[in-house]
């Protein structure tokens, strides 16, 4: 049992990505990769939802009608979502004015709505719940990574702190114009893809 | 037990059920939030105007009491220029310019705001002593992809700049956006808003402004439209249909220092 709830947790990191293999939320890894601050509130953010969701949902399963059960679902990740929102602008007032309108847009993550569907309709509430945490996860892995190398060879910083020196602050890095833009997130994605699967070739897809 | 939950019945109270729940929940956490989030705003406000006030380093973390203490907050009717009464803590500028009877249609809106509130309110930072030192405005126009909003902190002679500080905008990060770049705001200080004959004079010069030149400011690299903005925005608010009257009226008051 341990073992199982393990693998469910980390499968989707690496094994079962959502973004790299299931090439699900794509739109808001484009949005708010710019940072690693926003990166990483919004990895924050999606777990939460996606767990939740996934636990609700998991609990009442049985009591669904299945003839509205994607509006149920879609009922409870709204909510769910509004939550985090309120939450955000009530802690963290400075990061919710930069995310604004992706927080209310991971209604529309494909993640959410695809592990409620897939997983949580099906499973126990316990096994649901993780498997929510481990999508939310590998949601984030990716968000931080492509993060990483856009704020530091697009802005030359780390968090915010000073780790190349702008030539316009005075110093000797020129920063990458193409990297500060949302689409260059297509290129490091594309190239974390590659290199998940020249890893793992499993995942390669046959011809 | 499976085909007894999908009659019509059945799933019409489930569904009803849902809903309260989640409408609970939400209602739990905007409700409980609203102070929270209200305190947020306002301290993120008062940090700005400070900010436009060359107050910010003195405040340090104490920013609440340092606005109450150097800070008022007036009102004023932008047509006439003269000071009128109201609530200065509840007006907001964007609800008010969408209030037909509460604001007009520029004739030039060449700041892109398609509608302007009919009132403002400006704040008045005072020293020690209660002489005021600078006067703060708030802006607001169009950069290159939505409305920037923000604030220009003036000398008494409501000529002479201190800052300009932009507080909200959507601009794209490392071109347009660094009009937050502290080395951009600090070319600001003691440029002129006008010229020797008293027109508005200020621009923003692409390839940088010459050296001495107390009327231009370095445009931004990169971001000609949001420097435009920037410079339409600033003509805009300091011209007739913007702070003109008031400026006209109260110069002379405030270089001598009363008010």
């Amino acid at each position: 049992m341990a073992s199982e709830a393990k693998k469910v947790l980390t499968a989707p990191i690496v094994d079962n990505n959502p973004i790299a293999l299931q090439v699900l939320g794509i739109c808001s890894a484009l949005a708010v990769t710019s940072s690693m601050a926003n990166a990483m509130v919004m990895t924050i953010a999606v777990v939460m939802v996606t767990a939740f969701s996934n636990l609700f949902i998991s609990i009442i399963r049985n009591q669904i009608p299945s003839s509205v059960r994607i509006i149920v679902q879609m009922a409870i990740i709204a909510s769910l979502v509004i939550v985090v929102d309120q939450v955000l602008k009530a802690f963290s007032y400075q990061l919710s004015k930069e995310l604004s309108v992706y927080i209310g847009l991971i209604i529309t993550n494909c993640i959410v709505m695809g592990r409620a569907e897939a997983f949580a309709m099906k499973e126990k509430p316990g096994v649901s719940f993780l498997d929510g945490i481990g999508n939310g996860l590998g949601y984030g892995f990716i968000l931080i990574t492509v993060a990483f190398f856009r704020e530091l060879l697009g802005f030359g910083t780390f968090f915010g702190i000073e780790v190349l020196p702008l030539v316009q602050n005075g110093g000797w890095y020129q920063g990458n114009g193409l990297l500060v833009l949302p689409f260059s997130s297509f290129f490091i994605i594309g190239l974390v893809i590659w290199a998940i699967r020249q890893a793992k070739p499993d995942q390669v897809e046959k011809d | 037990m499976a085909s007894n939950k999908e009659t019509f019945g059945k799933t019409l109270i489930f569904v009803f059920i849902v809903c309260l729940v989640c409408a609970a929940l939400v209602s739990i956490s905007a409700v409980g939030l609203k102070p929270l989030q209200t305190a947020n705003r306002l301290l993120d406000q008062q940090t700005k105007i400070l900010e436009a006030a060359g107050l910010l380093e003195q405040a340090g973390k104490d920013i609440k009491g340092t606005y109450g203490k150097y800070v008022e907050a007036k009102m004023i009717d932008l047509d006439s220029g003269e000071f009128v009464e109201g609530n200065t803590d509840m007006f907001d500028e964007r609800r008010d310019s969408r209030d037909m009877t509460k604001s007009s249609k520029p004739k030039n809106d060449i700041a892109g705001i398609n509608r302007r509130a009919d009132n403002a309110v400006i704040y008045l930072i005072k020293d020690d002593s209660g002489k005021i030192t600078t006067i703060v405005l708030p802006i607001i126009g169009s950069g290159l992809w939505d409305l920037m909003s923000g604030f220009v902190g003036l000398a008494p002679d409501l000529n002479t700049v201190r800052s300009v500080i932009y507080s909200e905008l959507k601009e794209t990060p490392g071109l347009g956006a660094e009009v937050l770049n502290p080395n951009w705001k600090a070319l600001w200080p003691g440029k002129k808003m006008f010229d020797e004959q008293n027109n508005i004079a200020i621009k923003l010069v692409k390839g940088g402004a010459k050296a001495g030149d107390v009327n231009g400011v370095d445009g931004l690299s990169g971001a000609t439209l949001t420097s435009n903005g920037v410079e339409n925005t600033l003509h805009f608010w300091l011209g007739e249909e913007g702070y003109g009257p008031f400026i006209t009226k109260f110069r002379t008051q405030l270089r001598d220092g009363g008010m």
